[in-house]
């Protein structure tokens, strides 16, 4: 795993109330690079934000908004963001109801801008 | 239209389930001599016996290259195309050893097969009768069996 990728996912999983972080290939799915608590079920996560991410991408190219830069699910039990970034990757966070949202999104356009530099 | 057809029932469920979880475009269930059990999407005989034939070709030459590096078997293989990928995994199920085929295309993608791909294999091996272990296929019975196959799945 490149440092530049760890390094983002420190910095994304050490904001309060992120349980964990990862790299997703968009087109695939699958997860890149990974740092997640326990019980995070990263590969469904993985597979669903991917999916999450291309179906939003297809509805603001529908509506002529443009690239995407940050999606923000928010459900009853934690927030799911997305943030695509470069070499067609997304970084992805967990995060329960606690999480600090503008921090975490900060964190992650920082590191989608960032880390493949 | 898609259609889904099975020759044993105890994989309708599941299959139908997996198809619209994982927005596969066709899959096949089948044994590892290619005899198929149950499939999706295909409107032709002859092209569900030679994607039945080539998976099981795919898996025994896996299994055999497996076979040479000392490991006991594969896991699930996955090839990815510009407009399509396959997935082609083993399932143990109590009813004998499958193998399940999966052709998506751009729709979805290979994480979500393969997520999806684990809960089916889980329901298959719920589903199987646990007291019917398939009998090998031999080389004489292999056309009629692949016949009575063709014939339950098209309907003719």
């Amino acid at each position: 795993m490149s440092d530049g990728l760890q390094r983002a996912l420190d910095r994304v999983s050490r904001v309060r109330g992120v349980r964990g972080s990862m790299w997703v290939a968009a087109e695939d799915g699958i997860m890149v690079a990974q740092l997640l608590m326990e019980g995070v079920r990263g590969k469904a996560v993985a597979a669903l934000a991917a999916s999450l991410a291309r179906k939003v991408s297809g509805a603001a190219a529908a509506t002529g908004a443009g690239r995407v830069r940050f999606v923000q699910m928010e459900a009853a039990g934690g927030t799911l963001l997305v943030a695509p970034a470069a070499q067609d990757l997304l970084i992805v966070a967990l995060a329960d109801s606690r999480v600090n949202v503008g921090l975490a999104r900060l964190e992650m356009i920082r590191a989608a801008e960032a880390a493949l530099v | 239209m898609s259609t889904t057809s099975v020759v044993e029932a105890w994989t309708e469920a599941p299959l139908v389930h997996y198809v619209g979880q994982a927005s596969a475009r066709l899959v096949v269930v089948m044994t590892p001599s290619g005899q198929v059990l149950a499939q999706h999407g295909f409107a032709r005989a002859v092209d569900l016996m030679a994607a039945a034939a080539l998976g099981a070709a795919i898996m025994a030459s896996s299994a055999a290259l497996a076979q040479q590096l000392g490991e006991r078997s594969f896991g699930a293989l996955f090839h990815a195309g510009v407009h399509h990928g396959i997935h082609l995994a083993p399932c143990p199920t109590p009813r004998g050893a499958l193998i399940v085929l999966t052709v998506f295309g751009r729709e979805t993608s290979i994480g979500l097969v393969e997520l999806f791909y684990e809960e089916f294999a889980a329901a298959l091996k719920q589903a199987a009768p646990v007291d019917q272990v398939r009998e090998p296929v031999l080389a004489k019975d292999f056309e009629a069996d692949l016949n009575r196959s063709l014939t339950s799945l098209f309907r003719r």
